[in-house]
């Protein structure tokens, strides 16, 4: 059980899926390799996303962790596993802001749990803050999102 | 020149709303500094020693006459009346109260301009070689894939929380006017049997580590390249270190990792992002090709009548064969004898955004050098061009000479300098001005820093100058035979440091031994490359 980050569950403040929310315990990401059963995991930022690629299918839930909101290895390691196919819930956990939200959407985050609760009104302004996009991220594997040079040329 | 379409100018006015939202909720406590400073920084708000700096974004360093105009009114309206040019081609106002940020950043974007990514550990403004367009020996126009590179670098949702800042520059030609192996990203456009390509030199800068970047992908097919900037960015991001931010540049990566394992881990990425697919339609750089067309050039005479021997002085330092006959880029120097390098007024603005509008066709350029230039003067308009710049005290015939310096804001204005740089300019160019030597010198580009941080270029000057503390002293460490152009490389310390005049001392007798020292056809560079190190320092601190 050393392998098991917490027996609470995450408060998790914003969700973006209609699935039932999986309350099982994360793993590191070598125990979620080891162990054939493990469906939750959580990647801390210096871990390599592209060791948990073998065993995605069996993955429910995805903790990506910010231990401070300047490190953003987690975006890339988002990216990496909605690029790679995962359809699974991730969750963004630790210390982040309002004002990172829509980045964090954009990277394939679509559940977050923040050290400090957002206001709401805030996150609400803050997530529509970018009616388009100049670069293609998560968002166009997820929700088919074009970008700006797209709709240009594309109508 | 591109002009913002709907989704362009869209997205400014978002990012001007959005920091206003950021700045209400830091004035009403529900932001701490500690969460606001990237926030800020993104926007180019910079807390200096006296205030808050606004760094705004000049693409490229180009400006049409209306933006320069604009920066003249951001001047007087919430500044000092002054503004300063930088060495990345942007322009810093040095008294912005923070309260005045958003209405500064809202005026802004009613002429297409704005402070994104400025300042902060994400990708910064994309800087180019500033005769872009103009040049005669470039084998492309590199503005339209700079423009490309900003558009897709703006609000990069994986790349704004980078371990360190991240400068990318564009160059296409041979000759290098823009420092581009001392970025993080250097890209320089290149032709192999006929296509067009960009090659990467990664992992470049100074600072207090000065690297030269190496090369680490020879050619990249042009309809690849905003993929392989990403791969590099992915890498970076993922491996750069983060336990100490002097060695989060991601020249210490390269160098940690060695160029080879470097490359490799980026061609990997390439090859999987390649199949994600993330470069922009290539329509998009047709579309943004059409903005950069010539303007409408007309035959002219293509010789300068050079009567006035001022004159003449003026045309042979300062101005850059254009690829049209008879056309010249015309550089306006920012650098007076004895005033600050980089530093324009108000009405200075105006003048130069009035001369563009009438002589080159409402184009204004920033150069790294701290100089603004017009980059398409009819040669049969420069005599009219001169004289009115010679009655605003703007007509400096010093480019590329030891009076043409290049230094940071120094002690004067930054927390983190060391030592004071502006005034040890000031006299240095007008000690060399005085004596009449900077013209006999030629070509000898000095440079100063106040602090390790080199944000005044001082290890690619040919003659450096590296403020530090003494004791609770400014002291000065001289540095030789450092470039920043095609031939680069990184100046070595001469030995041990001076007070203000001593080191002012120890640079003339530096010109002294290249002025005896030379050969025909010999800059000060060249001579120090070929006698080495042993003269200078002998008759600096010998005898």
């Amino acid at each position: 059980m050393a392998d098991d980050l917490g027996a609470s569950p995450d408060v998790v403040q914003l969700r973006f899926r209609s699935d039932e929310p999986v309350d099982h315990a994360a793993v590191t990401v070598d125990a979620a390799i080891e162990q054939s059963n493990a469906t939750a995991v959580r990647i801390e930022p210096g871990d390599d996303a592209r060791l948990l690629l073998p065993v995605l299918e069996r993955l429910a839930l995805i903790e990506i962790n910010f231990p401070a909101f300047t490190d953003g290895r987690g975006y890339s390691a988002a990216r990496i596993l909605r690029e790679a196919g995962y359809k699974g819930e991730l969750r963004a956990v630790g210390d982040f802001g309002v004002d990172q939200l829509s980045h964090l959407v954009r990277c394939g985050f679509d559940s977050f749990a923040p050290d400090r609760r957002l206001d709401e009104a805030d996150a609400c302004r803050a997530l529509a803050t970018w009616a388009h996009v100049y670069q293609p991220a998560a968002d166009r594997i997820m929700s088919g999102r074009r970008t700006i040079a797209e709709l240009r040329h594309d109508g | 020149m591109y002009r913002y379409d709907h989704y362009d100018q869209a997205m400014v006015e978002a990012r001007v709303a959005e920091f206003r939202d950021q700045t209400r909720r830091r004035l009403e406590g529900k932001l701490t500094e500690e969460q606001f400073k990237p926030l800020r920084l993104m926007n180019g708000l910079y807390l200096q020693l006296h205030a808050y700096m606004l760094r705004v974004a000049i693409p490229y360093g180009t400006l049409s006459s209306r933006q320069l105009e604009m920066l003249a009114t951001i001047a007087d309206k919430y500044d000092r009346g002054y503004g300063h040019f930088t060495t990345r081609q942007n322009i810093q106002f040095n008294w912005i109260r923070l309260e005045d940020a958003p209405d500064a950043l809202a005026d802004l974007a009613t002429v297409e301009m704005h402070a994104i990514q400025t300042s902060g550990n994400c990708i910064r403004n994309i800087s180019c070689d500033h005769f872009a367009g103009a040049a005669a020996d470039e084998i492309a126009d590199p503005r339209p894939y700079a423009e490309l590179l900003r558009q897709w670098s703006s609000f990069h949702p994986e790349f704004s929380y980078l371990p360190r800042k991240f400068k990318i520059a564009v160059i296409a030609s041979e000759r290098d006017r823009a420092a581009m192996r001392l970025h993080d990203i250097g890209i320089r456009l290149v032709t192999r049997g006929g296509a067009l390509g960009a090659q990467f030199y990664v992992g470049g800068g100074m600072g207090r580590t000065p690297m030269i970047a190496p090369l680490i992908r020879d050619f990249v097919p042009i309809d690849q390249f905003i993929t392989y900037a990403e791969a590099v960015l992915r890498v970076y991001n993922r491996y750069g270190r983060r336990d100490n931010k002097y060695k989060a540049r991601i020249k210490i990566l390269v160098h940690e990792l060695g160029a080879e394992a470097f490359r490799r881990e980026v061609e990997a990425e390439f090859a999987h992002l390649i199949e994600v697919g993330v470069e922009p339609p290539r329509a998009e750089l047709e579309r943004i090709k059409a903005h950069f067309a010539d303007p409408p050039f007309a035959e002219g005479p293509t010789t300068i009548d050079a009567g006035d021997p001022a004159f003449a002085r003026w045309v042979e330092r300062n101005t850059h064969a254009h690829r049209h006959p008879a056309y010249v880029s015309a550089i306006i120097s920012l650098k007076p004898a004895g005033g600050i390098p980089g530093d324009a007024s108000a009405a200075q603005m105006r003048l130069v955004a009035e001369l563009a509008r009438q002589y080159s066709f409402d184009e204004v350029r920033v150069m790294h050098t701290q100089n603004l230039l017009l980059p398409h003067v009819a040669k049969a308009d420069l005599p009219a061009l001169w004289q009115a710049l010679a009655r605003a005290g703007l007509a400096s015939a010093n480019i590329d000479t030891i009076e043409d310096i290049i230094a940071c804001p120094g002690l004067d204005y930054c927390s983190l300098a060391n030592a004071r740089s502006i005034p040890l300019a000031q006299r240095l160019s007008e000690r060399f001005a005085a004596t009449g030597r900077s013209a006999v010198l030629g070509e000898l580009k000095l440079k100063i820093s106040g602090c390790i941080n080199a944000c005044g270029h001082h290890h690619a000057g040919h003659i450096g100058i590296l403020g530090v503390d003494k004791k609770g002293r400014e002291n000065y460490q001289l540095s030789l035979g450092g470039s920043e152009a095609e031939d680069v490389s990184l100046a070595r310390i001469t030995g041990p440091g001076f007070d203000e005049d001593g080191v002012i001392a120890a640079v003339e007798k530096a010109t002294e031994v290249y002025l005896a020292e030379r050969k025909e056809g010999e800059r000060f560079l060249d001579t120090y490359r070929r006698i080495g190190m042993e003269p200078f320092k002998e008759a600096i601190y010998g005898g």
